[in-house]
């Protein structure tokens, strides 16, 4: 029977969908419906969801049927049986990790139904190419009734009283940082929006810009009016192509409609905004960094104070703020400040975005209250680990983070929690390991990203972050001497003590953390050179088991060194002073074989020339014979 | 080549605030930044080559020698790193005989690494020519640079 509802689909087009070529199949899906003469069913694309493991994705309203992974082959299914049969394609529901159940609705979904959603209020919702879709969900109400009925003293007040803490890391409150830049007497001011979302392993300041750039707009717009600022800046990474070519659309279109520009909403308040694109330095995701960067020079920290509100961008009274606080800004208008203030904890108020990623079952932007445990965002909202593996370690914060073990799962989350465990809020990367990943090469990986980040200003950070990064590749490579940790130790707290900035000031966390937590895997890599989560490549080796090898050959043709020998129904041999660890025969080894193992401080006794399949027996099967 | 700079720089006025958007749009153009469009941005803005320089050597985005035709990107971020990002890069350096910063000899392929691209629920992942590649293993970098190479040799 013909479905005669109407539909809307809605297809993801945030970065992780469209590198699933999302906007191919949105247009093969414009293609059939035009080609059916249907008239029953819309066409939009929307920004980021966050859940981007599971793209593309695609909602389809009324009805919130959700869909996943989809292709362009999936699209034939879907018009012929959901469209015109009404009949929801069931192969392409979530499947949840744990249960194994299809899911079909959106709001059904754990990943989904546990969190609180209000600086990511909108993304996955709206356009976020038409102004039109945001003015629809309340927006730039907040900008109205600021600018219609409240003084920039007042704007200050409801901000101050909502409690509203930098997203950015530090938490600074939000409120008490444009009074400071409001109380400056000057012509000019400056307003900057820091979107240089350097830290690896965070994403959500990206999928708020592409999935919903005006609130971005109308928070920074609000927080120039309270400052008293007439210009204003976006600075963002230059990797974030599409968030750039968005935000330029949605000021367009602000501006048109009399959001931006001279006289907003008729008033006498006047705004721009600059798109200023990043050149990828990391560093200058720190303020005094961003404004030199903003003024064309190298991006290189300088001490403060004077701090930015009395002497910022060209030496002009500036407040920069984060994308996911000004994307707060404007609900915290529209519902109150006694609203926002009852979220969240004593005090650290609202909700935390987090980029939940690495070995979780549901990957991606996880936003709850302040004060959730770790155990709820990562087992209740993320599922647990892959496969069901045992968690090993969760490293918040990114590279001036840490990392907490499983004693820490039941810790809530808030600023000052996690500052008192090591880690801290930060940009809000959670990043969750298991047994496969080595601590010691994790910390490694922090401190040669920080190293190769700083800028160089001060000795400490740029020699002393060296060191800490050769003493750990020692360590990693089966070097590493007695007093090396107390070393690693003692160069952390001169690094904290002689770094003006925090990438420097926060550089040793991630070793320090990890010191502090999973000192025994130090303390194996040292005095037993092993590697016990069989990572470290100086630590491993690959055998092929001679019990085992069936001789198909599989694992020699894969080989990029040739380093295996063999020949057809003759047990293979790994020559070790060849094989440079690639661990390409273990994955290409057939599963029912499994023949190909990796181990760490102990040796696999195998024949010394070609035999042939079954005829191996080892030193002590030898000797019972 | 000269003329595709001067275009860019009169769209600019002269001011230093200009420095890395022109920088950026200059490279955008020719892929690179060469010492003649160096020595062309000096002028236009006044500054010195050295002063240029030290502002464009600041900032990893910038290049002074002609990349490849095609650029791979590996993203060496977090996510990326516990899911394998290392393998995937040494894939790449094998299967293309560079190391990251360098070009092929047949000035094919480009090689760079990246801290985050930010899609971080994708790992590991790379970028070949401006498109992520999601979920990578060696055998997929293997895979996809081969089926380039077929696609572009069949269109010859």
């Amino acid at each position: 029977m013909p479905s005669n509802s109407e539909y809307t689909i809605f297809i993801c087009e945030g970065t992780g969908c469209v590198s699933g070529k999302s906007h191919e199949i949105r247009l093969a899906l414009e293609q059939k419906i035009a080609e059916q003469g249907l008239s029953n069913v819309k066409i939009d694309f929307t920004g980021c969801h966050g859940f981007c493991e599971q793209g593309p994705i695609a909602i389809i309203e009324p009805d919130d049927i959700f869909y996943t992974r989809l292709t362009v082959e999936d699209v034939d299914e879907i018009v012929q049986s959901h469209f015109i049969e009404g009949k929801p394609v069931e192969r392409l529901f979530f499947k949840d990790p744990v249960s194994g159940k299809a899911i079909p609705l959106y709001k059904d979904i754990n990943f989904y139904r546990k969190q609180q959603r209000i600086i990511l209020r909108n993304c996955g919702h709206i356009n976020p190419e038409k102004i039109e879709d945001y003015i629809e969900r309340e927006g730039y109400n907040a900008l109205k009734t600021v600018l219609g009925k409240m003084t920039p003293s007042q704007v200050i007040e409801e901000i101050k009283k909502s409690g509203l803490r930098g997203r950015g890391g530090a938490g600074f409150p939000t409120g008490m940082k444009w009074e400071f830049c409001q109380k400056e007497q000057s012509d000019i001011k400056y307003m900057i929006c820091n979107a240089d979302e350097g830290d690896p392993g965070a994403f959500m300041d990206r999928s708020i810009m592409e999935a919903d750039p005006h609130t971005v707009i109308e928070g920074m717009t609000i927080a120039a009016y309270a400052i008293g600022a007439n210009e204003g800046y976006i600075y963002i990474r230059a990797e974030y192509p599409l968030a750039v070519k968005r935000l330029r659309i949605a000021l367009q279109q602000a501006e048109d409609m009399g959001f931006l520009g001279d006289n907003v909403l008729g008033s006498d308040f006047s705004f721009i905004i600059h798109v200023n694109e990043g050149a990828g330095a990391f560093v200058c995701g720190e303020e005094t960094a961003l404004m030199a960067s903003i003024e064309g020079k190298r991006g290189m920290p300088r001490p403060r104070p004077p701090f930015p509100a009395q002497s910022g961008l060209w030496g002009k009274p500036t407040t920069i703020n984060n994308v996911k606080t000004l994307a707060t800004v404007p609900v915290i208008i529209n519902k109150g400040s006694e609203w926002y203030a009852k979220i969240g904890t004593e005090k650290s108020k609202g909700t935390a975005v987090f980029a939940l990623t690495g070995k979780i079952a549901n990957s991606g932007l996880v936003e709850v209250p302040m004060g959730m445990t770790l155990r709820e965002i990562i087992y209740d909202i993320g599922g647990g680990l892959i496969g069901g593996r045992d968690f090993k370690a969760v490293q918040n914060g990114g590279p001036s983070g840490g990392c907490l073990p499983a004693s820490a799962l039941d810790l809530p989350v808030d600023y000052e929690r996690l500052a008192a465990a090591g880690a801290i809020m930060g940009s809000g990367g959670m990043i969750v390991v298991d047994s496969q990943t080595c601590m010691v090469d994790l910390a490694k990986y922090f401190l040669s990203f920080t190293q190769e980040e700083s800028c160089g200003k001060c000795v400490m950070c740029r020699e002393g972050t060296l060191q800490m990064l050769k003493i750990l590749e020692d360590i990693t490579e089966g070097k590493g001497k007695e007093d090396d940790i107390d070393l690693l130790l003692e160069l952390s707290k001169a690094i904290q003590a002689g770094s003006l900035c925090a990438l420097g000031g926060t550089a040793p966390n991630p070793v320090l953390t990890t010191i502090r937590y999973f000192r025994d895997e130090y303390e194996a890599h040292i005095r037993e050179k092993r590697c016990p989560a069989l990572v470290c490549k100086n630590l491993i080796t690959f055998y092929i088991l001679p019990d085992k090898c069936q001789g198909c050959g599989i694992c020699k043709r894969g080989c990029p060194v040739d380093a295996i020998s063999g020949d057809k129904r003759m047990i293979h041999i790994i020559d070790q002073n060849k094989c440079i660890k690639c661990g390409n025969c273990l994955d290409v080894c057939p599963e029912r074989f499994s023949a190909v193992t990796k181990v760490s401080g102990e040796k696999i006794e195998v024949p010394e020339e070609l035999i042939a399949v079954g005829s191996w027996q080892n030193s002590e099967s030898e000797e019972k014979l | 080549m000269a003329t595709t700079v001067i275009n860019v720089l009169n769209q600019y006025s002269r001011d230093r605030r200009n420095l890395i958007p022109i920088l950026q749009k200059v490279q955008e153009k020719e892929k690179y930044l060469s010492s003649e469009s160096i020595s062309e941005i000096s002028i236009y803005l006044g500054i010195s080559e050295n002063d240029v320089y030290s502002v464009a050597s600041f900032y990893s985005q910038f290049r002074f020698i002609k990349p490849g035709e095609h650029t791979v990107k590996v993203c060496l971020g977090t996510a990326c790193h516990v899911r394998g990002g290392a393998r995937v890069l040494e894939t790449v350096e094998r299967e293309l005989k560079i190391k990251p910063g360098q070009t092929t000899a047949d000035g094919k392929y480009s090689l760079e690494t990246v801290a985050c691209i930010g899609a971080c629920a994708l790992a590991p992942t790379m970028v070949l020519d401006n498109e992520v590649q999601r979920s990578m293993t060696p055998q997929k970098v293997v895979d996809l640079l081969k089926s380039k190479n077929k696609a572009e040799n069949d269109a010859k």
